[in-house]
């Protein structure tokens, strides 16, 4: 998704590279000759003292104690206060909240529904957006996925209203009250590098599985970006206008209510478009929790390795995000341009006649013409394992072979004090003391939690996973920099790879490599390869031309302008898309325990599953969200090495 | 009379703890040094003044020299550090924020270099928006905006939003949104210096007009001399945030205080300004005159022509009191030397 691009702009990063230049000139010896002894000692060390690797206990006491959490829970749930005044109220109100958008949507039926959607894309985003949305909806009918289509938006409706109702205060809050913002942002930090899967259990812990907790669920996982680009949008408005209107004698709320939001509310419209992308690609997950919906068929398919069926969902969710995202991105822009009132008036009023005339009309969207993707892409994965095994093999078994197995056995054999002393060592020397100790900390939570085996093999595979996406990435993305046509022609590509939901990019790597490691390892390139293009990309242009010009004018030959002017010079850019992408590669291998991956990822899933295995699900979602934590804060101080982040 | 706004020993100082510099040993350091022993920046330091009800006062300076901040902390949008303001006779610093809103809504308007109109409103409801936030009637606020925007000559842009407006007009709709609150106070912080050359000319006709016609109380900010002199019933000139000088446009280039000042004003042709008041010598012993003396106010242009073709000097006289005379030895001088030598 690019609200983390949005949230963390490049701009800023990149200042910070170019201020850390100076002080650090004279140390890079001292910290190459450090970072040289630590390996060697690193080495060393794992000589010495490498284990067997034994595979973890089912019985530790950090999953005996979650089941005893669990077990208070269920014991106390109606009797007390917590949940009798609290929780079970939140419950009950959201429960609400999800029944009153479904008796709308269901009550318009399928005709009042398609004419609704296509009503509101046309008045607010324009005709074309308008055609687009009425054949999207009219496709649900046609996948035979009408209901589930309706349920996965009813869902995803509903845990916008409340993002947009909670985040869109706190958001202004933390424009405008110093503390609010300093509060909120480290809080919104860890949040936003939290995998989707790790919220799952906590939810059902608190709400139970179903409707309720998929949309808190989905809300926690969408309302950082709400927050975050509502303050952005606040704190951007002109001060000029503010001060004009304060001088005409405005109180605040007249500043904030006449002034400050609608001046913002381009960037507000944009929030509304990020927190739906978001939601949406959520709450197809939360088919795990047992929440309605098109996700519920790509987890069923996906356990019957049935791919086209699987696919056929996909398809579905992909034109939901698709006419989702253009409705919101042109309403967005829709808000720079001056209409005339009156036409505007009219257009509404036409459609809401044309939309109640719909509604009275019964259509059985089972009577369209019905196509499925099923058997199509079902014989193309036939043919594929047929006259492609060979080759799918051959990548597959020599990624494991020199890559992925190595690196797992040299991290489960790694003693864990000896991982969490190695983290903290080369976490100082990159990040700063700060960043190494929550890192070393976190490392040590990992080992604390009885997961030490599995958490090695997720770390192996997220560390192959990101170095090919990172080797992919940045050659497409200096590729794009140098090439206009080729930027021109890949943007619309990466634009429409960003709004997808990650569950999707599951489907292709299943269909090519079956259920495997290696899968989940192919989906996290797919999903992390454009963002990573794209920051590539704009930190080799955003070298100042005049540097470019200068390189060429001593005689450069481009392999040298690129290595040794425009690859260094963007370093920024690159180190802030290996952040960027570790985080979500991590989030992607881990949902790729459904297809073969093992290891958290599978945990997790099993903990929704099996009452006995609730506990370690719980563990493994805590121990994906210390080696998120890890990860991000190793890879943070990358590019901002002076030291920690405030 | 009392004058329309009083601001006496007003300190405005930015940094921490800005409050324990007025009145301390700090006070007396210059700008630079104050500001690198305490990282405090006294923006506005010690200013003094009064403005008369229905005066064009004109506060003029280089950019940073407090401009700005002064005549914001006026309706205390930067609240002044010490020293004392009253509007109409009422101390600013003293009011309530109910109090202030009101001032602000309803005895002083402020026009800005950058226009400050809001992009999301047509151009009616801009200028609407001080009466809409008193709450005055749509009907009614939409008559009195519309009333305005006649009034600077821009019937007809009602329904234009801001971004299809040029500069100029887009700095009129600030002039009539200020306007039509009806304030007995304007306050301009150089409110053309975005404009063209020569739209910052007929803007400023349009000002000289509106003053004319409306006659209230202007206090007009700009770095531009020019402007000063053709506006100005008074001048004040701020360098690094004090007061240097404040007086007609004519005892400032006819008598600057120092060579800050002087350095201002060398570029006007004094002929222009200056009377003939600052040119007349005294009469030699027993030396013959015209018959017909001139009145001392006369602009030494204006008196050119009869100077030079008198065969005598000329008499120059303040009602029965005679100041001097003139001929043409002091009217070449002063039509030619443009520098006159900085007094010590
Ligand atoms: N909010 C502020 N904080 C700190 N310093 C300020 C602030 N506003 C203005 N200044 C400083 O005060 C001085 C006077 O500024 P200003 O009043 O804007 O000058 P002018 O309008 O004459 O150009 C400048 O040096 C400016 O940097
Ligand atoms: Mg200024």
């Amino acid at each position: 998704m690019s609200a983390p691009t949005l949230t963390r702009p490049g701009g800023r990063v990149l200042e910070k590279a170019a201020e850390a230049d100076a002080p650090r000139r004279g140390g890079a010896t001292r910290r190459r000759t450090a970072g040289t002894v630590l390996i060697v000692l690193a080495v060393v060390a794992y000589l010495v003292f490498r284990t067997d690797g034994a595979p973890d206990s089912d019985d530790a006491a950090a999953f005996r104690f979650f089941d005893s959490v669990r077990d208070w829970v269920d014991a106390n749930r109606d009797t007390s206060p917590f949940f009798l005044y609290g929780i079970n109220y939140v419950r009950l109100g959201v429960r609400l909240l999800v029944d009153v958008v479904q008796a709308g949507l269901y009550g318009l039926g399928f005709a009042g529904l398609v004419a609704a959607v296509s009503a509101i894309a046309l008045v607010l985003a324009g005709w074309r957006t308008g055609l687009l949305a009425f054949l999207g909806f009219l496709a649900f009918g046609v996948l035979g996925l009408w209901d589930e289509s309706v349920d996965t938006l009813v869902l995803t409706l509903s845990a916008v209203l409340l993002s947009v109702l909670i985040g869109v205060p706190l958001g202004v809050l933390a424009a405008r009250v110093r503390w609010v913002g300093a509060t909120l942002r480290p809080v919104l930090d860890v949040m936003q590098i939290m995998p989707t899967f790790a919220y799952l259990a906590p939810m059902t812990l608190l709400f139970l599985i179903g409707e309720p907790a998929a949309v808190i669920a989905t809300m926690i996982y969408a309302v950082p970006a709400t927050i975050r680009i509502t303050a952005l949008g606040i704190s951007e408005v002109p001060p000029t206008a503010v001060e004009a209107a304060t001088a005409l004698g405005s109180t605040r709320w007249q500043l904030l209510s006449k002034v400050r939001l609608p001046m913002a509310r381009t960037t507000l419209a944009l929030a509304v478009n990020q927190t739906i992308m978001l939601a949406l690609s959520m709450v197809v997950i939360t088919a795990l929790i047992d929440a309605p919906g098109l996700g519920q068929n790509i987890v069923n398919a996906l356990e019957r390795v049935n791919v086209g069926a699987a696919f056929n969902a996909g398809v579905a969710i992909v034109i939901l995000a698709v006419v989702l995202d253009r409705i919101t991105t042109n309403a967005a822009r829709q808000t720079r341009i001056h209409h005339a009132r009156r036409s505007r008036l009219i257009q509404t009023g036409i459609a809401i006649v044309v939309v109640i005339a719909a509604a009275l009309v019964t259509i059985n969207p089972e009577s369209l013409p019905q196509w499925s993707a099923a058997a199509p892409v079902n014989d193309l994965v036939g043919w594929i394992e047929l006259h492609w095994f060979d080759a799918t093999e051959g990548i597959k078994n020599r990624v494991s072979e020199f890559l992925l197995n190595p690196l797992e056995s040299v991290l489960v054999t790694t003693p864990w004090w000896l991982f969490v002393a190695a983290v903290a060592a080369f976490g100082t020397l990159v990040s700063g003391w700060r960043a190494a100790l929550i890192a070393a900390l976190s490392a040590a939570g990992i080992a604390g939690l009885g997961l030490w085996q599995h958490s090695m093999q997720t770390l192996a595979t997220v560390l192959v996973a990101i170095l090919l996406t990172m080797v992919i990435g940045v050659s497409v993305g200096v590729f794009c920099a140098r090439h206009d046509r080729l930027a021109t022609a890949v943007r619309p590509v990466l634009d429409a790879a960003q709004t997808m939901p990650s569950f999707v990019y599951l489907l292709p790597a299943v269909a090519l490599f079956g259920n495997s490691r290696f899968t989940a390892i192919v989906a996290a390139i797919i999903f992390a390869v454009p963002p990573v293009v794209r920051l590539v990309e704009r930190g080799v242009r955003d070298v100042p031309p005049t540097v470019v010009e200068a390189a060429l004018s001593a005689g450069s030959t481009p392999r040298q302008l690129l290595w040794k002017v425009q690859l260094p010079m963007a370093r920024g850019g690159l180190l802030l898309a290996a952040n960027q992408g570790i985080v979500m590669v991590l989030a992607m291998v881990v949902v790729g325990g459904l297809v073969g991956a093992g290891a958290l990822g599978y945990d997790v899933v099993a903990g929704f599953s099996q009452r006995e295995l609730f506990g370690e699900g719980l563990a493994a979602g805590l121990a994906i969200v210390l080696l998120g934590i890890l990860l991000d804060r190793l890879t943070q101080g990358f590019h901002d090495s002076k030291g920690p982040r405030r | 009379m009392t004058p329309m706004i009083a601001v006496a020993d007003l300190w405005k100082v930015f940094g921490p703890r800005a409050e324990r510099v007025p009145g301390s040993a700090l006070a007396d350091l210059p700008r630079a040094e104050l500001r690198a022993r305490t990282g405090c920046l006294a923006a506005v330091r010690d200013v003094s003044f009064e403005v008369r009800p229905g005066e064009v006062f004109v506060v003029m300076g280089l950019s940073g020299s407090g401009k700005s901040t002064l005549v914001r902390c006026l309706t205390r949008l930067i609240e002044p550090t010490s020293g004392e303001i009253s509007i109409g006779g009422e101390p600013v610093r003293a009011m309530t924020p109910k109090r202030l809103r009101d001032l602000r809504r309803r005895q002083v308007a402020m026009v800005f270099q950058h226009f400050g109109l809001l992009p999301h409103r047509q151009v009616l409801d801009n200028v609407a928006y001080g009466l809409e936030i008193q709450g005055v009637t749509k009907a009614e606020r939409h008559r009195k905006a519309t009333e305005m925007l006649a009034l600077v000559g821009l019937d007809g842009q009602e329904h234009h939003y801001p971004d299809q407006l040029s500069g100029g007009m887009q700095q009129r709709v600030g002039l009539a949104r200020a306007l039509a609150t009806d304030p007995e106070v304007l306050l301009f912080d150089e409110p053309f210096s975005a404009l063209d050359p020569l739209i910052r000319r007929d803007m400023q006709a349009e000002v000289r007009r509106l003053h004319a016609e409306v006659g209230k109380t202007l206090v007009f900010i700009t770095h531009d001399l020019a402007e000063a002199l053709t506006l100005g019933d008074r001048i004040a000139v701020l360098r690094d945030g004090e007061l240097v000088q404040v007086g007609t446009p004519e005892e400032l280039v006819g008598a600057p205080v120092d060579s800050y000042v002087a350095d201002f004003v060398r570029d006007v042709p004094r002929s222009d300004v200056l009377t003939l008041r600052w040119i007349v010598r005294d009469p030699a012993p027993g030396e013959l005159v015209e018959d017909v003396p001139l009145p001392h106010g006369t602009v030494i242009r204006d008196a050119v022509h009869r100077v030079m073709r008198a065969e005598r000097p000329i008499q120059v006289v303040d009602g029965e009191k005679r100041l001097g005379v003139i001929d043409a030895d002091q009217m070449l001088a002063a039509l030619v030397s443009h520098h006159r030598q900085v007094p010590a």
